[in-house]
């Protein structure tokens, strides 16, 4: 834990504070370039200059060293199932993630009769945002960031949790 | 000209101050949650195998440098040879001493024996590579 995170009574001052704080993380929310399969495809089209997604203030990061958003963006196999958490364990907090596809979701198609396919990737780290499609539309990419970024600035850093 | 260094003292104190800020501001600020797989190297999600004081053949470097030229050579003999005929005698002439000086290059590079990986001359056998001159010295 760092030296004022979840140090302070909840009051005026870490209330305007927190706001801030969980701001200036929401509007900043950098996620981490970590394509599975097709949906990633769709990622790039989000990130490239017809959606653009820097208007948010979200730009790909290659390392997880610098990252805040994780999106899990394809099918996670078992054997990329411990890459995944690794990774994971690996972002600096706060980090958050998002499940793109109905793959990371469920398993999508692979649900029932994929032997090789994690069946959602909750199963390995937990998930703030779940996008359907197969793949999502940009749009529906955009929206899910603009819902994590409404989850983060509800959030209070500094204020002790009850 | 004191005061030009005055004012280069003042940079450096500006400098170090901002830099303290910022680091400090950080530490305080940022949250700290460190483990075990954090703290590993990055290594796109593999598991860190090995130390990273690996040792590679020296004779690697050679190869790589002499692939290099010839890479390079290739790159502008394409382009070259696609407006050949629109060019005439003087780029003919000009890529002909280009090539040559790269020949020599790789005449030299024969000679010294670096295109073999096992060297089976020794020119200066001496010490434990003397048996491998086939020479006695």
């Amino acid at each position: 834990m760092g030296f004022l995170e979840e140090r302070f009574e909840d009051n005026i001052v870490t209330a305007k504070v927190d706001q801030l704080l969980s701001w200036a993380r929401s509007t900043s929310a950098w996620y981490f370039q970590f394509g599975l399969a097709c949906c990633a495809i769709e990622m790039m089209a989000t990130a490239a200059s017809r959606h653009d997604l820097e208007r948010i203030g979200m730009m790909p990061r290659s390392s997880p060293r610098q990252a805040d958003v994780m999106i899990v963006a394809g099918t996670v196999t078992l054997k990329m199932a411990t890459r995944v958490k690794k990774l994971y364990d690996q972002m600096a907090e706060p980090k958050y993630v998002i499940s793109m596809g109905s793959c990371a979701n469920s398993g999508g198609p692979y649900s029932r009769a994929g032997y090789h396919v994690l069946k959602g990737v909750d199963q390995v780290i937990p998930v703030d945002v779940y996008i359907p499609g197969c793949p999502p539309r940009p749009e529906s990419l955009i929206e899910g960031l603009l819902k994590l970024q409404e989850k983060i600035r509800h959030e209070r850093p500094l204020t002790k949790k009850k | 000209m004191y005061k030009d260094f005055g004012t280069i003292f003042l940079f450096v104190i500006i400098g170090a101050v901002l830099l303290t800020v910022a680091l400090l501001l950080s530490k305080i600020l940022s949250p700290s949650k460190p483990s075990t797989n954090k703290l590993d190297t990055y290594e796109c999600g593999e598991e860190a195998e090995g130390s990273a004081w690996v040792q590679f053949n020296i004779r690697y470097y050679v190869i790589a440098l002499i692939f290099i030229i010839f890479d390079v050579e290739v790159l502008f003999l394409f382009p070259w040879a696609v407006v050949y005929k629109s060019l005439g005698w003087l780029a003919f002439i000009e890529m002909a001493i280009f090539l040559v000086i790269l020949i020599f290059g790789l005449i030299y590079v024969w000679k010294k024996g670096d295109l073999d990986w096992v060297k089976y001359k020794v020119k200066y056998g001496r010490g434990r590579y003397q048996k491998l001159s086939g020479k006695e010295v």
